[in-house]
């Protein structure tokens, strides 16, 4: 069976390929940082296995994972200059390879479906071949292997050099977003263990007034919306307004449906990853990635579109929920 | 009351613009102090925090290979192809990724596109070249903003697709906290069926803006003279 876990040793092991090459690159002004940083990283998945599985202690992860936060938060990290082509020896080249470019560009997600739906079935010996669950990241990776050996060959690139180094560009300008998705989590599991979402319940509870299932919907799908945006992800914020909002008072209260509910009060949540940098993921990783000039770009463009879809569920849950 | 102090940390650091990683960080130190954990478990808790999520960073096995094809020139000849479709503008074009996006999530394919696989070497340059082939060359605020329209399309139609499948994180994190919460019994179908008419909505809306995009892109550059031919690169 192929696991997820070896997996995690790849990515973790390029991220430590990475960071060698990030401490020899000379052009790269704060270098010894950004090396740490992305080495921490790489080592933080690698034993991040046994942590998993309770077989390690998570404290000296969990403070390599709050040296990284500082590191990154305090601008110790910075990135090289990119070593590419020029635009014209890349038109060139694009001429020259024609639409042969898309091949290994397509293999990655066509590997990733055929391993998500395919080999999803196929068993060895009684056992799955892809870990169960994880078959859509295990495809992925394989993709991408794949892709990689296919356009190295048809390129006629012989360094994996190379491809490293390009990839560690884009890592370097992508820099401590890359960081906080997996910060976040964290985040809401502390929230929660503090039992934040009681007090929460109190203070709406003391707000809200009896009787009005309408404003209940308001303010759980809204409450939904700005515990996402500062939460940075959906997940975080469900149990937290559920227990407050969404269950005592428009569940038990007003005899609304609770799966129609609770699945619209969590796409309220999705309308606020639509427009908080917390969900660094979604938004901030790529802005970096398509090199905008304004980080917030995206978010921007998604904006009349949360608010407007905050407007729907909020409609959708009063008209055939409650 | 004082655990709240840990939810005004994210708002002061947001308010105040610091370095969200910062922002983060201190309001779970706050936030786990406060609300009674040793400083060990704190600590604990980031390392099993950052144990579990790795899964959100596994992208960045695909720069690799991405990064060699646009040395090699993909962006460019993802740009060309898509200059050579006529009837293809870049609102149409973004709001069939956009479909594309969606129904794959739907079916719980969500990770099969995405920003770095799919956006950055495919979508965004094919968004580009269309929107070149009919106004000329673009600034650079209108290749910044068909670059985020390009982003936002995948996030929108992953967002709303993917809660319309059955086995997806979303749909399980609801049924496991309140089956266990509130000793019910919700099944995932039911609540697959109700992402449906908000699916509906933001392919409606979402697909609507994109389509407006064409006109603004009209009104924010002069049409080219006559329709810009790129010097063949295209075969």
């Amino acid at each position: 069976m192929i696991e997820a876990e070896w997996f995690f040793w790849l990515v973790g092991g390029v991220f430590l390929v990475m960071a060698a090459q990030m401490l020899t690159d000379r052009s790269n002004p704060r270098r010894l940082g950004t090396a740490a940083f992305w080495g921490l990283l790489g080592l933080g998945f690698c034993y991040g296995t046994w942590v998993a599985d309770k077989k390690a202690p998570a404290e000296p992860l969990g403070a390599a994972v709050l040296v990284m936060a500082g590191l990154a938060g305090f601008g110790f990290t910075g990135r090289g200059t990119p070593r590419t082509t020029t635009a014209a020896q890349r038109a060139a080249a694009a001429r020259k390879h024609g639409n042969r470019l898309f091949v290994p560009a397509l293999t990655v997600p066509v590997v990733a479906l055929v391993c998500a739906v395919g080999v999803k079935r196929l068993h060895v010996g009684g056992e799955p071949v892809l870990q169960k669950g994880s078959e859509t990241v295990l495809g992925l990776g394989i993709g991408s292997l794949v892709a990689l050996v296919v356009a190295m060959v048809m390129l006629r690139e012989k360094r994996l050099s190379t491809p490293l180094h390009a990839g560690r560009s884009m890592l370097e300008s992508m820099g401590w977003a890359m960081l906080l998705p997996q910060l976040l989590a964290t985040l809401g599991a502390i929230f929660s263990v503090a039992g934040v979402g009681d007090q929460v319940r109190r203070i709406t509870t003391a707000v809200l007034p009896e009787g009005s299932v309408f404003l209940g919907v308001v303010v759980y799908c809204t409450g939904m919306f700005v515990f996402t945006v500062i939460m940075g992800n959906a997940f975080a914020a469900f149990p937290v307004m559920t227990a407050a909002v969404g269950w005592p008072v428009l569940v038990e209260q007003a005899h609304g449906d609770p799966a129609a509910v609770l699945a619209v009060g969590m796409l309220a949540g999705f309308c606020g990853t639509l427009v908080t940098p917390m969900a660094a993921n979604y938004n901030l990783v790529p802005a970096a990635l398509l090199e905008l000039k304004d980080q917030y770009g995206p978010i921007k463009a998604q904006l009349p579109t949360a608010f407007l879809l905050l407007g729907c569920n909020i409609a959708i849950m009063s008209a055939f929920a409650v | 009351m004082l655990v709240l102090l840990g939810v005004l940390v994210v708002v002061a650091g947001f308010a105040t613009r610091r370095n969200p990683l910062l922002v983060v960080g201190a309001a779970g130190i706050v936030t786990g102090l406060l609300g009674g954990l040793s400083p060990q478990r704190v600590l604990a808790a980031f390392g099993t925090g950052f144990a579990s999520s790795r899964a959100v960073t596994v992208f960045a096995i695909t720069l690799p290979v991405i990064g060699l094809l646009e040395r090699h020139g993909l962006q460019e000849q993802a740009r060309a192809l898509l200059a050579r479709f006529a009837g293809l503008t870049t609102g149409r074009f973004l709001a069939l990724y956009l479909l594309l996006r969606q129904i794959t999530a739907a079916v719980g394919l969500g990770g099969v596109l995405g920003h770095a696989q799919t956006v950055r070497p495919l979508a965004a340059p094919m968004a580009e070249g269309a929107a070149e082939r009919r106004h000329g060359p673009l600034t650079d605020r209108a290749r910044e903003k068909v670059r985020s329209f390009a982003a936002s399309a995948d996030n929108v139609g992953f967002f709303f697709g993917e809660d319309v499948f059955l086995a997806v994180g979303s749909i399980l994190l609801i049924t496991g906290f309140v089956n266990t919460t509130y000793h019910t019994h919700l099944e995932p179908l039911d609540l697959a069926l109700w992402a449906v008419p908000t699916a509906l909505c933001a392919l409606a809306v979402h697909g609507c803006r994109l389509l407006r995009l064409d006109r603004t892109l009209e009104h924010t550059l002069r049409p080219a003279p006559e329709p810009a031919r790129p010097d063949g690169v295209a075969r």
